[in-house]
């Protein structure tokens, strides 16, 4: 009854939007510190070239900042366009932290936006800087509540269904807030778009500087994002490395399809550096092994088992049994809701329903399912193991190669040589795409390592879809495709316009060849 | 607080507050959808076009929170409505969606590029990104009035049975246009006040004319109510039973949205308010009071908003297919918990935004101008 299609087709382009809005997030999250960090020197100190550089890297923030705001209110739109049955089935919890996040972060955010751009002349000066903090408060405050949704759909917590109304019910919304998971997660991305902000700065200050143009505010700006940047990026791959460990205790799948790790070693598992994974020989080829890294890693023990895929396959085979129980039980409440066995039987096995779900795509009648179906439905739990572990190492190298980055600028700009190596300036600005590209992949590390569930064990991403034709989601797709396509274009064009013009657009004080410090 | 506050309270707390919102919505975010509509036609050059464009350009962002907010309260209070609604009217949410986002993207990126054929093209981008979803939003509640081709199967899972074009039946085009007349009053009056002349004389003319078209048009659709099937509930519907929307019986009859006003006549009060603001803002723009002009538009407003969830109630989203199945204040909430946990953070933080966004209008005060434009570099 529900078309594949129309499944995949949304996924799809759940997919391409969200990764598109995420072009602008992690630099927005960066950038709004940023701007609030150079323009609390700017206040303390009274250097004007500090307010410059404020003014200058805010209009670029406002290019950024428009395309993140349009593109967010797709995210918003689509759980009720594509994934109807989805937002029916957790809107109860899954739709209040969006709503708080409205209420608390987002109206902050994009009030005080307004009054970065045109209060400069209208406010005291700490009344504008307090205005910018605001702006940076609220946007990360709004990862924050993102963070707390998304880390319910990896590990719901809180939650229990309710046979009256057919859909998940929040039980303990502190539960909810302080989802282990969620404050990873929340660190992890903010983090990374500190990262992203930080190496957006210090790429075009390098360009700037093998320019030889505004070597006073490029100086001073590489030496912030060198600062801020390592700060960051230390806490990306420590908090990482935290988003692994509680994933590792509660997303067992997802660590097993990353590491590639088939069957269930003897305590601590070895590491996979390197290999090719193959599903269909359940092995990975051609392994590098690091002895105990992975026990070290995932379990921070000598003694605990890293459970393999093949052993969770086995385990969630069971699952799906107990699931069907739960889904009869479930069938009888329908039409008698006092019926006491059923009851009772939906009780022992309610945890696995979201199993017996995963039936739904090779048949309707859940409880007649056969051997043959439930051993394909228990497979389907298998994420895509290649894929993942592929994106998952390169995210993490780009990790390690950022600390590098800025460690290195950090100790030039401390020995005032950051002019000093051509080398050094052009890879930073060669940087620029890196780090969008490791948050990217990150994103993609997170949610297809989710597959093929929307909520983790709860609810199957099949069964999530909308009742809509697959050629309606085509219409939307390509129209998203075409629109985006254009979008991004005028995006880098106005970017790079005024990249190329320089911090000389929002002044006259600032001159290309440094004199801008002329009032020190 | 806790206990005072049963199911049924709540729920209905839940039905104004996403009233509240609506309005919110249309009254601020109405500046802007509305003064953009109004943008090819009062500005004459490009200094009048961007007098038009800074009126609203500094704050917009704040009133368009009020939509995201919008969208996220029913979401999480009423997530079947959000289901049926988003998914029913897919491709004219899509549309909606895009002129969203055509609009930031125009407003920043127009007058960064100085080629008149750049600015003019972002210009209409901004008419359509303007009108569009004045329209659709105002169709969309048509077809709430009307009812939507829905049903439910065995797993409660929605299965909706329409398309794009089923949307526009003359009824939901009379909203549609009620919608887009009185936001462009409203965007009308906003610039009365906003802009310098000689776009705020054109403004005043322009709000003048479509507050006219409010007065008609809703008075139009009043009457045209008297002669659509609207929705009642056959027998008793608990008020604080869960939330599924199957079992009940309820059935279509033509004229039945008055029947709440023929039980409680003075809640005649609201659309003549809706009527009888319009009236006073033509008042207020032809003695140039143009402050009073928006405040009586922007109740007209609000008031029209809250016609349409008077009538209704306790419907909210009726179904065509099986009025038994129409989502209603009383079966298609969240939970009491989550209702309760969503009241106080609004309670908590609505009176926080409703205060720096009025220190951010007052920051912003005072008519905007050419002059004042060229001045400022971050001018759009």
């Amino acid at each position: 009854m529900i078309d594949p299609n129309t499944v995949e087709l949304s996924r799809l382009q759940f997919g391409l939007t969200a990764m598109y809005h995420f072009l602008f997030v992690p630099l927005t999250l960066g950038l709004s510190v940023l701007l609030a960090i150079m323009e609390s020197v700017y206040v303390m100190t009274g250097r004007t070239v500090w307010r410059d550089m404020t003014r200058f890297w805010g209009v670029l923030f406002g290019i950024n900042f428009a395309m993140g705001v349009a593109t967010g209110i797709t995210m918003e739109f689509q759980f009720g366009t594509n994934w109807a049955y989805y937002s029916q089935y957790v809107g109860d919890i899954f739709g209040a932290p969006l709503a708080i996040e409205g209420l608390m972060a987002f109206f902050l955010e994009a009030t005080f936006v307004g009054l970065f751009f045109f209060g400069w002349d209208r406010m005291s000066k700490v009344g504008h800087l307090a205005s910018t903090w605001l702006l940076a408060l609220g946007t990360n405050l709004s990862a924050l509540w993102i963070l707390i949704a998304n880390g319910w759909m990896q590990h719901p917590v809180g939650a229990a269904f309710n046979f009256h109304t057919m859909r998940m019910e929040v039980t303990s919304f502190y539960d909810v807030l302080f989802n282990p998971v969620a404050q990873a997660k929340f660190v992890h991305t903010v983090s990374a778009g500190y990262v992203t902000g930080a190496i957006f700065v210090l790429a075009i200050s390098a360009w700037f500087l093998l320019r030889g143009r505004y070597p006073e505010i490029a100086k001073r700006s590489m030496t912030v994002a060198a600062s801020f940047g390592l700060a960051a990026a230390l806490s990306v791959v420590v908090l990482g490395d935290e988003s692994g460990y509680t994933a590792s205790q509660n997303q067992k799948m997802k660590i097993a399809a990353i590491e590639a790790d088939w069957q269930t070693e003897a305590p601590p598992a070895s590491f996979t550096v390197f290999g090719f994974p193959d599903v269909k020989d359940r092995m990975t080829h051609f392994a590098i092994r690091v002895p105990w890294l992975l026990g070290l890693i995932a379990t921070r023990s000598l003694d605990v088992e890293v459970p393999g895929i093949v052993n969770l396959v086995a385990d969630n085979t069971e699952r799906i049994k107990h699931g069907i129980v739960a889904y009869r039980a479930l069938e009888t409440l329908r039409v008698h809701p006092d019926d006491s066995a059923a009851q009772a039987d939906f009780m022992t096995n309610e945890h696995d329903l979201g199993y017996a779900l995963l039936l739904k795509r090779y048949t309707d009648k859940v409880v007649d399912a056969t051997p043959a179906q439930i051993e394909k439905a228990a497979w389907d739990t298998v994420p895509g193991v290649a894929a993942l572990f592929w994106t998952f190492r390169i995210m993490v190298a780009l990790g390690f190669y950022f600390i590098a980055l800025f460690a290195f600028a950090f100790y030039l700009s401390a020995r005032r040589r950051l002019d000093r190596y051509r080398w050094f300036l052009t890879a930073a600005l060669w940087s620029l795409p890196l780090p969008w590209i490791s948050c990217e992949l990150g994103w993609f590390v997170a949610e297809y390592g989710r597959q093929p569930w929307t909520i983790d064990g709860v609810l199957p991403t099949f069964l999530s879809a909308s009742s809509v034709s697959a050629g309606t989601v085509w219409t939307s797709l390509l129209g998203f495709v075409v629109f985006y396509s254009v979008l991004a274009v005028v995006e880098l064009y106005l970017m790079l316009k005024y990249v190329r013009l320089g911090p000389a657009v929002v002044g006259v004080g600032v001159s290309p060849r440094g004199t801008a410090g002329a009032a020190e | 607080m806790a206990d005072i506050l049963d199911y049924a309270t709540l729920r209905v707390i839940w039905w104004l507050l996403l009233g509240v919102l609506l309005a919110g919505f249309a009254v601020t975010d109405g500046f802007d959808l509305g003064a953009a509509i109004w943008l090819p036609f009062l500005g004459r050059n490009d200094a009048e076009r961007r007098v038009v464009i800074n009126s609203f350009g500094p704050v917009w962002e704040g009133n368009q929170v009020w939509l995201i907010l919008g969208g996220g309260a029913i979401f999480a209070a009423w997530p079947m409505v959000y289901a049926v609604a988003f998914s029913g009217f897919y491709l004219a949410m899509f549309l909606v969606l895009c002129t969203l986002i055509l609009r930031p993207v125009a407003i920043k990126y127009r007058s960064k590029h100085p080629a008149a054929r750049w600015r003019t093209l972002w210009d209409w981008a901004l008419f359509v990104a303007g009108l569009v979803p004045a329209l659709v939003f105002g169709v969309a509640v048509g077809n709430a009035l009307l009812g939507v081709p829905f049903r439910f199967d065995g797993d409660l899972r929605m299965v909706y049975d329409g398309g794009l074009l089923g949307l526009f039946r003359p009824f939901a085009v009379l909203a549609g246009l009620v919608s887009v007349a009185m936001l462009a009053m409203h965007g009308g009056a906003f610039l009365a006040s906003k802009a310098s002349s000689p776009v705020a004389e054109r403004a005043r003319r322009a709000a003048t004319l479509s507050a006219l078209g409010v007065f008609v048009l809703f008075a139009a659709a009043g009457w045209a109510t008297t002669h659509v099937e609207g929705y009642r509930i056959v027998g008793v519907l608990a008020h604080d039973g869960p939330s599924n929307p199957v079992g009940k019986h309820a059935v279509q009859v033509v004229g039945a949205w008055l029947n709440n006003y023929r039980a409680q006549p003075w809640l005649a009060a609201v659309p003549g308010l809706g009527l009888l603001s319009a009236a006073a803002t033509v008042l207020a723009l032809g003695l140039k009071l143009d402050k009073l002009a928006v405040f009586c538009s922007g109740l007209s407003v609000a008031a029209i908003v809250a016609t349409a969830g008077v009538s209704m109630f306790p419907f909210i989203l009726p179904s065509t297919l099986d009025p038994s199945v129409s989502l209603t204040v009383w079966d298609a909430s969240s939970s009491r918990t989550t209702l309760l946990i969503m009241l106080v953070a609004t309670l908590i933080f609505m009176p926080i935004i409703l205060l720096y966004t009025a220190f951010v209008y007052r920051v912003l005060r005072g008519r905007v101008s050419a002059a004042q434009i060229e001045g400022e570099t971050n001018s759009y």
